[in-house]
């Protein structure tokens, strides 16, 4: 018998090392947890294992060079990044975006948004035990890789926007085969519906399963659909909105429970919200240019402290930069929404049995390279 | 044929089929899978994938049978043997055909429960013996599922041999003779709960073979491979056979005690050799059958949670099968004549 383990069972508890790899932190996230038999006493999520120091790149780099990284944050939503960055250097540098790429930025992001969320999906029931649909979530998601490789050339760590505009027009193939996928989807999310959300097992899995308070969202910074499914209405596309969303009719899907269901309701009702933004942009979508006439060459802002937000998939993305005038920032600090939404693990898995953890955990859909930077 | 040699040759006959059936349920289970998500499953070696089994064996056999620091070697090694061993030994009393069953045991039901039990005893030691958390948490889990599930499954299997009056498995097959509708799920006028009894015994038998959506013992995203975690090479095959094992005596009973095992569905029975031939075609039509859906539960369900595994023994699945006793008793003390 192994020393340690002899020495944990003479003991109340034991500490059980969930990951750096393990099926259920889906990458290289350690949550070291105190158990008293399967019940959760204490739980601390331990970072750091994929720190690429993404924002101390941002110093080095110039302003233009530092946009491939932002697709290598969140590889699920990667262009939500770029549109991040894009957008918080364009307000620093006071350029202007044509109309057409704002609407060609928002089509992409919301297509991301789409596949991030049914990848998420498929995830979440799989760490819930039912393999299947994930399967079946990488059909569709299939079909918005494909379009989005037909546009930005790649198909997970997208590096499409350019300071003042996009660097691809879009053509009538990659519009036909986005309605056609809307139309697709639209006929799948019924068949979801069906087989998973209404089956009993995942029901009895979910409902009342991590209750995250109102109070406790707010404390932690919790964004995005976590914070939605403890009933606070907020999202950076229609409450500061930014690019050409206040210009679309879309609803924020709200949830008041704070379960684990009431985060995966509103994650599968933003699928459908986001493919109602994709249908009135690409009915609007106007004509011209896709960057300013005059091609942005040297990026220099002016002196000054500039924040911008973005709605990823996860929540608000915040990007601060501070610039000193010269080509590269002197701070660039990004706020990542999976970071924040994972700092309530350790109080909401309290008392909590190991599978319904890893139900809440799931539920927080964590990007651990988006964590970590 | 002298009695011994027959035994011999059963012993050699089922081995091979265990073995063999575990290494092909294997396929099927891919391929099933594979159909059930939209994608082709083994393809690559042989036609149809078919060979892929025994190019999987090859390579668990290959593996270095390594012993993780600190587990306790004796129980290590012999924990994948009580799951295999035991169910192997339940083949000998199944009657696949009416004549073709290696010993015709009058307490045979109760052989092959006692050594359907030992099963969960395998994977207490090898989660144990370990000597890892996860698959300390899994035995635990294990044993008490096991036991939850014992109980109201052997309850059921009294109903059935209350009105059959045996053990005998052959002789409880011999009492469904006849048309489909004499086997047992179908004789409400034995039990009026005869249906519901199959259900309680086909979901017993699931959670007691540690199949999803009851698969605590394993619990990929939990427990990462729960009580087979540190287990390298063909120790983790053996794990496997059994298993695999252990789904087809499940459903094999299943078969024979509610399905009229390996009588056809229409009241002809050919003489001699080709009558053999013919229950032989019925008993493997009905055991695939149940396995086959045992696959399907698996590829369609996520897991359930394990409290509800338990409250669904204790509060529902012992109650109703208690009360099927009664009702079944009463039923056959106040009309003796059917």
């Amino acid at each position: 018998m192994n020393g340690t383990l002899q020495q944990d069972l003479n003991q109340e508890t034991f500490v059980l090392n969930l990951g750096p790899q393990h099926p259920a932190t889906h990458g290289v996230l350690r949550v070291k947890l105190v158990m008293d038999g399967e019940y959760i006493v204490e739980a601390e999520p331990v970072l750091g294992y994929i720190h690429r120091m993404h924002e101390k790149m941002g110093e080095n780099r110039t302003w233009a060079q530092f946009l491939p990284n932002c697709g290598r944050m969140d590889y699920l939503s990667a262009l939500s990044y770029n549109h991040g960055y894009v957008a918080a250097v364009e307000r620093a540098a006071g350029i202007e975006v044509p109309e057409r790429a704002e609407y060609l930025r928002v089509i992409t992001v919301e297509l991301n948004r789409i596949s991030s969320h049914l990848l998420w999906f498929g995830a979440f029931v799989l760490d819930l035990g039912g393999f299947t649909p994930l399967l079946y979530a990488f059909d569709d998601r299939e079909m918005i890789l494909d379009l989005l490789e037909s546009v930005t050339g790649s198909r997970l760590t997208y590096c499409y926007f350019r300071f003042g505009g996009v660097y691809n027009d879009i053509d009538d193939a990659f519009i036909a085969g986005t309605r056609e996928f809307i139309k697709r989807q639209r006929k799948r999310m019924p068949m979801y519906d069906a087989l998973v959300t209404k089956n009993i097992i995942l029901i009895k899995r979910l409902k009342d399963i991590g209750p995250i308070s109102k109070d406790m969202a707010r404390r932690y910074g919790a964004t995005g659909p976590v914070a939605r499914g403890s009933g606070i209405n907020f999202d950076v596309r229609k409450h500061e909105p930014y690019s050409v969303y206040s210009e679309f009719d879309f609803d924020v899907p709200v949830y008041e429970e704070g379960d684990s269901m009431a985060r995966y309701m509103v994650r599968m009702d933003e699928i459908e919200q986001s493919m109602r933004i994709i249908e009135q942009a690409l009915d609007k979508l106007p004509e011209g240019e896709i960057q300013p006439k005059k091609a942005v060459k040297l990026v220099k802002p002016e002196k000054g402290d500039y924040y911008h937000a973005v709605e990823a998939a996860r929540g608000s993305f915040g990007v601060r930069l501070v610039s000193d005038g010269t080509n590269s920032a002197y701070r660039l600090k990004l706020r990542s929404p999976t970071y924040s939404n994972l700092s309530l693990f350790g109080e909401a898995a309290r008392g909590m049995l190991l599978p319904d953890a890893l139900a809440l955990m799931g539920s927080l859909d964590l990007v651990i390279p988006e964590i970590d930077r | 044929m002298p009695e011994p040699f027959r035994v011999i040759l059963f012993i050699i006959f089922v081995l091979t089929f265990a073995g063999l059936n575990a290494a092909y349920l294997v396929w099927c289970e891919r391929k099933g899978a594979g159909h059930i998500q939209r994608r082709i499953g083994p393809k690559e070696v042989g036609p149809f994938g078919l060979l892929q089994p025994l190019a999987d064996g090859a390579k668990l056999m290959t593996k270095q049978l390594f012993l993780p620091k600190g587990v306790d070697p004796v129980l290590f090694m012999v924990a994948p043997l009580m799951v295999m061993v035991p169910a192997i030994m339940s083949f000998m009393v199944i009657p696949f055909s009416e004549t073709f069953v290696a010993r015709e045991v009058n307490i045979g039901l109760l052989m092959v429960f006692a050594f359907a039990s030992i099963n969960v005893l395998g994977l207490l030691l090898g989660g144990w013996g370990s000597a890892n958390k996860y698959s300390v948490i899994a035995a635990a889990r294990c044993v008490s599922q096991n036991v939850a599930y014992e109980i109201p499954m052997l309850i059921t299997t009294i109903t059935i041999v209350m009105v059959t009056n045996t053990m005998n498995l052959n002789e409880i097959v011999r009492s469904q003779a006849g048309w489909f509708f004499h086997w047992h799920i179908f004789r409400l006028d034995m039990s009026l709960l005869m249906p519901v009894s199959f259900l309680i015994f086909f979901v017993c038998s699931l959670a007691e073979t540690n199949r999803a959506p009851f698969d605590m013992a394993e619990a990929e995203s939990e427990l990462i491979a729960g009580a087979y975690t540190e287990y390298p090479g063909m120790g983790f095959g053996v794990f496997f056979m059994g298993e695999y094992a252990n789904i087809v005596i499940g459903c094999a009973l299943a078969a024979i005690l509610f399905l009229g095992g390996w009588q056809s569905p229409i009241p002809f029975n050919p003489a001699g050799f080709l009558g053999v031939i013919w229950g032989l075609f019925w008993f493997l039509l009905k055991l695939y059958g149940l396995i086959f859906t045992v696959i399907w539960i698996r590829w369609t369900y996520p897991r359930t949670q394990f409290y509800e595994l338990l409250n669904l023994s204790w509060k529902i699945l012992i109650p109703i099968s208690l009360f099927n006793l009664i009702l079944t008793a009463l039923q056959i003390k106040i009309f003796p004549w059917l």
